[in-house]
């Protein structure tokens, strides 16, 4: 059984990442995660937001919705929006070997995503892209 | 974030504290550039007391490393601390930049 344990929309803009992350946070803490952890998750989620608020969007204006849930074994949080389609977890992993003349930023922010939780999971459904970052719940 | 500077013969120590993320990232971008145009080139961060970085921080300071590069310039970190340095050894950051484990010892290389 899936649970919905919080849930916040706000305007998809960069001002709103603390509203967001503090909604999560705060979710991640009463399941019991560590600071670590929490802190972990909280990076996969600035990473996704960060991305739907520079291009999902484009010039128009929208919302991203952020639902935390809970199954028997995982946290799960769902990042909504209804912009561009965008399957992140389509990416090939950037090259992390270059050096600093070479070296381009693009793709590392999608690569933090997928090391920092267990699972990614998207979809697109009804116009809306929906992202799922998974974390599986400690022992106990 | 708190972003304290001095000099220490020729080199800048800037000391970042609290969380360099995608709102914080300009602000710490900027600060650094601001001293690369009054002629600084040498950069010693110390993220001692950072506690969180994102990709955006990544940018910042590659974006930085990269106008530095072009001035014959350096940019070493030291005294990175667990979360941040994880971020630092996943994105391969940890093999394109120096970091030392204290002020001190980066301080005596460069």
């Amino acid at each position: 059984m899936v649970q919905l344990l919080n849930h916040i929309r706000l305007p998809a803009k960069l001002e709103n990442l603390a509203g967001w992350t503090k909604s999560v946070s705060e979710c991640a803490g009463v399941l019991g995660f560590d600071q670590k952890r929490i802190s972990e998750i909280e990076l996969a989620l600035e990473e996704a937001l960060v991305n739907i608020c520079t291009y999902s969007y484009s010039e128009k204006k929208g919302e991203v919705e952020v639902n935390c849930k809970l199954d028997n074994h995982h946290l799960i949080i769902e990042i909504i929006d209804s912009g561009m389609p965008f399957d992140m977890t389509s990416l090939p992993n950037p090259d992390i070997t270059s050096d600093i003349s070479e070296r381009k930023i693009g793709g590392v922010g999608v690569f933090l995503i997928k090391k920092m939780v267990d699972e990614v999971q998207y979809r697109r459904e009804n116009d809306q892209n929906i992202l799922s970052l998974i974390i599986k719940k400690g022992k106990g | 974030m708190k972003i304290n500077s001095r000099k220490e013969r020729n080199v800048m120590v800037v000391s970042v504290e609290g969380r360099i993320d995608a709102t914080t990232a300009p602000e710490f971008e900027i600060n650094l550039s601001d001293f690369i145009s009054k002629g600084e080139n040498m950069f010693l961060l110390n993220f001692g007391g950072l506690e969180y970085i994102s990709s955006a921080g990544l940018r910042s300071i590659l974006a930085t490393a990269k106008k530095l590069k072009e001035k014959e310039g350096k940019i070493v970190l030291a005294s990175l601390k667990g979360p941040v340095e994880e971020v630092f050894k996943i994105s391969g950051f940890h093999s394109i930049f120096k970091i030392f484990n204290s002020e001190e010892a980066a301080l005596k290389e460069i």
